[in-house]
């Protein structure tokens, strides 16, 4: 689980890198969606480095999901009785939403696929995309409410992320000590807002105008 | 001074056997014959366990697992003994009433334990430890017993080490000593003010790890409701599954008691709460002796009461006393002042006063005895409490007197005196909700450990065949007073070293004859367990468990505790009868016996405290000299000291069951001399 | 003082429970929430009701008998035992919530009363450090470093009450599991058993039906001796070294 999570880390670092070449122009933008197609030619195939990436979030995504339904059926299996009265207090509201937030999480990822990827569906028009990423996510985010059901999805990655990065170095044993696990638990902190907040801009700017055709 | 007389041939005694003139508890029991160690060893004191070990025959390993050994408590003598005769190859049971071994009462010691490793090259030595122990227990203890005690002191240590007990250690990763109640050498080890819980935990894994190899079976959530005793041999134990309720035989080649002491006869003591004495008090009715049983250890720094409510009192460890001052107000008009108010020429140092080369390190009864004269003298601190005084009046008293901590944090910082003392003075503020850094503390003398248990052998054998008794349930090692972190070192040394070398001379003469249940002594007793279950139940009266046992325990306090007088405990010895009837005849025992019953388990208990407190009484009465955790008004200095008298009293009082009392029963009593060969008997005195 | 109390009673493992009310006046704030529960029994006692069974020994806060979720949290609203916890912490007027712990591995024996037999068997499986008795070195001929015999120590304080499980949303027992693999694994007598130990000890733990530890960090918050996170690290860290060495 932590492996896979920490592999998400890296991916999302990485996707949010490229959403930001939004700001760059749209002929910025296109080509470096174009150029991740051609990485790694001709030592790999032509989309080849994406393939590659996209088995091993596949992976990844099952190792995640099946480690964490294994985590909650002992869990459930741990405790059939529930407390009649039952009070938190050591645990952060992130870490006791990790797994409706991550079903949350993979619905919008299902979504986003059809959205960017898959279908290429254009909400505003309902053609299905062309050739011009840009122009998707621009005519996407001018709705209003899209761009809403993307910073929702983003507040849920925001705290996944935030016990996740935490807890994988937990369970990788990397917080042996006090101050091993405060730099940990600020990890977590600094990828949320990092991870979350760079994601966010470019739906905003599209909505406010900053980002346009 | 007579050489060679028959108590150790070939030695020279330093005292004669005492004859005794007095006799304040005639009419309380009957006198039977005198009693002699019939394992007592000869020679020099120092090769004599060397000796004994070598002596001792060995049981063939093959012969082991045939061999069935049940230990009865799984504290650290008892859980000691389990590890180590499960690593001899024993089959071994073992039982405890509470839910896992790991929390037996050994777990609450807080100080440290005794070893005469001389690490701080201070004079230590075994014979100084032995010397101490000899002299702590006011020469009421063997000396064999107490001499092997402290030669197996160091082993004990080593032992633990090797098990991961994190001791606390220097710099250089040594391990770190210091000195404790009554004694100016550095002997003692400790894991901050946890000792006793992180010896235990050691002696617990040990035996755990036998239970993984299937050598120990443990039997938690059971109690021991009788002894099995056939053709004179001590052959098993009739138990309650305190889960289920049923009633069990298990049977075995011998039977260790480790089952701790009965310091909760006085109901308030800082005993665990399910302490109890009814695995003794069931042997000494099938005829093993009680001795001593009056010597009472009354610890002198625990957290005063504060009302009526209380249901047990904590102890705060003497160790404290290393850096705390104990005072009380001068005048007692200034006893519900703010502390800090208090200039220091208005407060009474009064053991640093009266003892000025001991101060506040005397030993425990005699730091108890002061705090209990101040308070009564009207300058006690903390809240006035209502006491039923002897004539039926009642009274508002003070029961507290100030340790204070104020000089230490000069002289230490706060941070130092944390380092050493945190979890304690936490304790300390969250049961009264006092700042101990603020306010200087209050505390006041409880019922700690009781010195006397069933009579034992240097072997460790009661007078019954094939039943051994350990650690605190047996009398041998500490005589009329303990001193501070002993009773660890002798749990220890009894469960790991002493008992595994004594009691293979007797399995040497095993197997013996199976016996199953169908045995008629077997099911006599089975049906005698029943019996009296049944009995309990159906009384069904008006009075709870809980206040017959409140009502003991505040008889056993003031007839037969700081301080106790003839007429004292005449009174109590009839009050304690009377008790007795109510209880057969008025207890209220709700609910099943076939199932968890919490109430069951207490009446069962408190009916052998109530038999018990009896027999403390009578043996308080009968010994009319203050030695030790003993004190008799009648005993003492023109100056109040504790004044002992050797030549009537310089024997261990075994007491033989006699009958129930209130159908004309009187207990035996049988003398055996303390006949002293390597240390003079002395007057105490710590002034 | 005057509390209602809400109280799990359940005549025993087969049996339903279920929550009965119950008024106790007469309550003292200096009391213990223990001696508390022993004025409502002797109240039961005499209305001729069954008392309540709950667990208790020393009363002191260190064996570790006792236990009890209040309102909620395990061990009550202060960071101690519930033998240590005292009245003063609650109000005139309140109502609380008591129950058993709740997990698989600790049934309910009766009303209050739980069996955390479980925990001597995790044990077994490998929390000690093999040494007969008799067969010790002399005790200073191997030094600890100081340090690491305070951790050691401050993580043995560890007392078997069960709070961490009872706290834990996943029922994880991880944190009593970590602190008696970092006090054995922290001490130089520790290290010839270290790899094995944590292995059979998480297979026991796993195999008594204990859930799977997501680092919430409630165990810690529950812990009456504080015992730190960072030994489910130690844990972790011990568990994969362990499996890479082969173990």
């Amino acid at each position: 689980m932590a492996v896979s999570g920490l592999l998400f880390i890296g991916f999302v670092l990485g996707h949010m890198y490229g959403n930001l070449k939004a700001f760059a122009g749209e002929d910025s933008f296109n080509e470096y969606a174009h150029h991740l197609r051609e990485l790694g030619e001709p030592m790999l195939p032509h989309e080849g480095f994406l393939w590659i990436m996209r088995v091993g979030l596949i992976v990844a995504v099952i190792v995640h999901i099946a480690c964490a339904a294994i985590l909650a059926s002992r869990a459930a299996k741990a405790r059939p009785v529930k407390y009649v009265a039952k009070k938190n207090v050591g645990s952060s509201i992130s870490s006791r939403t990790m797994r409706w937030g991550g079903v949350t999480i993979l619905v919008f990822i299902v979504w986003h696929l059809l959205n960017f990827t898959i279908v290429k569906i254009n909400p505003s028009n309902g053609d299905t995309g062309g050739s011009n990423p840009y122009a998707l996510v621009v005519d996407t985010f001018d709705l209003w409410w899209m761009t809403v059901i993307y910073l929702l999805a983003m507040v849920a990655l925001g705290l996944h992320l935030h016990h996740g990065t935490f807890s994988s170095l937990q369970t990788l044993g990397l917080t042996n000590s006090a101050t091993s696990r405060a730099r940990a638990r600020a990890a977590g902190w600094v990828v949320a807002i990092v991870v979350a907040g760079g994601f966010s801009l470019v739906p905003l700017s599209v909505l406010v105008g900053i980002i346009e055709k | 001074m007579a050489a060679g007389t028959h108590y150790l041939p070939g030695l020279t005694q330093t005292n004669q056997p005492s004859v005794q003139t007095s006799d304040d508890a005639a009419g309380y029991y009957e006198l039977g014959d005198k009693l002699v160690d019939p394992h007592a060893p000869t020679g020099p004191i120092a090769e004599r366990w060397t000796t004994r070990k070598f002596e001792n025959r060995l049981v063939n390993p093959a012969n082991r697992r045939k061999l069935d050994i049940i230990i009865v408590g799984t504290g650290l003598a008892g859980g000691a003994a389990a590890a180590t005769l499960g690593e001899a190859g024993y089959n071994v049971k073992s039982f405890c009433y509470q839910d896992s071994p790991r929390r037996a009462h050994s777990i609450a010691a807080q100080g440290g334990i005794n070893a005469a490793k001389n690490y701080r090259e201070d004079g230590d030595s075994t014979y100084r430890l032995f010397y101490d122990t000899v002299k702590g227990g006011d020469y009421r203890s063997r000396e064999s017993n107490v001499y092997r005690l402290a030669e197996v002191s160091a082993n004990i240590i080593d032992q633990c080490v090797a098990q991961g007990v994190p001791f606390a250690r220097e710099y250089g990763g040594l391990l770190d000593n210091r000195s404790f109640g009554g004694v100016q050498v550095s002997r003692t080890f400790y894991a901050r003010g946890q000792t006793g819980q992180q010896l235990l935990i050691g002696a617990y894994q040990a035996m755990e790890r036998q239970v993984a190899a299937g050598t120990v079976q443990q039997f938690t959530r059971h109690e021991m409701l009788d002894l099995i005793v056939v053709d004179g041999k001590a052959r098993g134990i009739v138990a309650r599954d305190m889960v289920t309720g049923d009633i069990e035989t298990h049977l075995a080649d011998v039977v260790v008691l480790a089952s701790g002491g009965y310091g909760n006869v006085f109901y308030l003591s800082t005993n665990a709460m399910g302490s109890n004495v009814m695995a003794a008090w069931r042997a000494h009715r099938k005829g093993a002796y009680m001795a001593n049983p009056c010597y009472t250890q009354i610890h002198p720094t625990c957290i005063p009461i504060s009302g009526a409510h209380q249901s047990k009192l904590t102890l705060m460890s003497e160790s404290l006393r290393n850096d705390g001052r104990i005072w009380v107000p001068k005048k007692a008009e200034d006893c519900d002042k703010d502390p800090r108010d208090i200039p220091e020429e208005d407060r009474d140092y009064y053991l640093e006063r009266i003892y000025p080369s001991f101060g506040n390190l005397v030993p425990r009864d005699i730091a108890s005895r002061a705090a209990k004269y101040m308070c009564d003298e009207g300058r006690g601190v903390g809240p006035a409490i209502e006491e039923q005084q002897p004539d039926g009046t009642t009274k508002m008293v003070r029961r507290g007197v100030y340790l204070d901590f104020a000089d230490a944090i000069k002289r230490l910082g706060k941070d130092g005196v944390e380092e050493k003392y945190d979890n304690l003075l936490d304790m300390y503020e969250r049961i009264t909700g006092e700042n101990p850094y603020e306010v200087p503390m209050r505390i006041y003398p409880a019922v700690h450990y009781v010195m006397g248990g069933l009579w034992v052998d240097y072997e460790l054998r009661s007078n019954i065949d094939g039943l051994f008794v350990t650690g605190e349930a047996n009398f041998s090692d500490h005589g009329a007073n303990r001193l501070g972190a002993s009773a660890l070192m002798q749990g220890l040394a009894d469960g790991y070293f002493v008992l595994p070398n004594t009691i293979r001379e007797y399995l040497a003469d095993g197997p013996f004859d199976k016996i199953d249940e169908s045995h008629p002594e077997v099911k006599a007793a089975l049906d005698a367990v029943n019996e009296r279950v049944a009995k309990l139940m159906s009384i069904n009266g008006t009075r709870s468990v809980e206040s017959i046992h409140k009502e003991l325990g505040s008889i056993m306090w003031e007839y037969c505790g700081m301080e106790r007088t003839e007429e004292g405990l005449k009174l109590a010895i009839e009050k304690i009868k009377e008790l007795r009837k109510e209880f057969w005849t008025n207890v209220r025992v709700l609910g099943s016996p076939d199932s968890l019953n919490q109430d069951l388990e207490k009446a069962n208990r408190v009916a052998d405290f109530i038999e018990l407190g009896e027999l403390m009484c009578i043996d308080a009465l009968n010994r009319r000299e203050s030695c030790g955790g003993h004190f008799r008004a009648e005993s003492q200095t023109e100056d109040g000291e504790a004044l002992r008298h050797d030549d009537e009293f310089a024997y261990v009082a075994a007491w033989e069951w006699g009958g129930d009392s209130n159908e004309g029963g009187k207990p035996i009593l049988h003398k055996e001399d303390l006949i002293y060969t390597a240390i003079e008997l002395k007057q105490r005195s710590y002034k | 003082m005057k509390v209602t109390l809400k109280v799990w009673r359940q005549e025993n493992a087969a049996a339903q429970g279920a929550m009965h009310t119950y008024e106790l006046d007469g309550v003292s704030s200096d009391m213990s929430f223990l001696e508390m529960l022993d004025l409502l029994n002797e109240q039961l006692v005499t209305n001729g009701e069954e008392p309540v069974a709950f667990d208790s020994d020393c009363r002191e806060g260190i064996c570790g008998m006792c236990s009890l979720m209040i309102n909620g949290q395990a061990h009550g609203p202060e960071v101690t035992t519930t033998c240590q916890l005292h009245m003063r912490s609650f109000n005139d007027g309140d109502t609380i919530t008591i129950e058993p712990w709740r997990a698989e591995p600790f049934p309910v024996l009766k009303d209050l009363v739980v069996d955390r037999s479980a925990f001597d068997r995790i044990i077994q499986a490998g929390g000690y450090i093999s040494a007969n008795t008799g067969s010790a070195p002399e005790a200073n001929s191997v030094p600890a470093p100081r340090d690491k015999a305070m951790r050691a120590f401050n993580v043995a304080t560890c007392i078997g009450c069960g709070a961490c499980v009872a706290a834990c949303p996943n029922g994880s027992a991880s944190l009593f599991l970590g602190a008696k693999i970092t006090h054995l694994g922290e001490l130089p007598q520790g290290q010839p058993e270290r790899w094995s130990r944590v292995v059979d000890m998480v297979g026991q733990h796993d195999h008594e039906g204990f859930g799977g530890c997501t680092n919430i960090g409630e165990c810690a918050a529950a812990c009456p001796k504080e015992i730190p996170l960072d030994v489910i690290s130690q844990l972790n860290k011990d568990l994969r070294t362990a499996l890479k060495n082969g173990h």
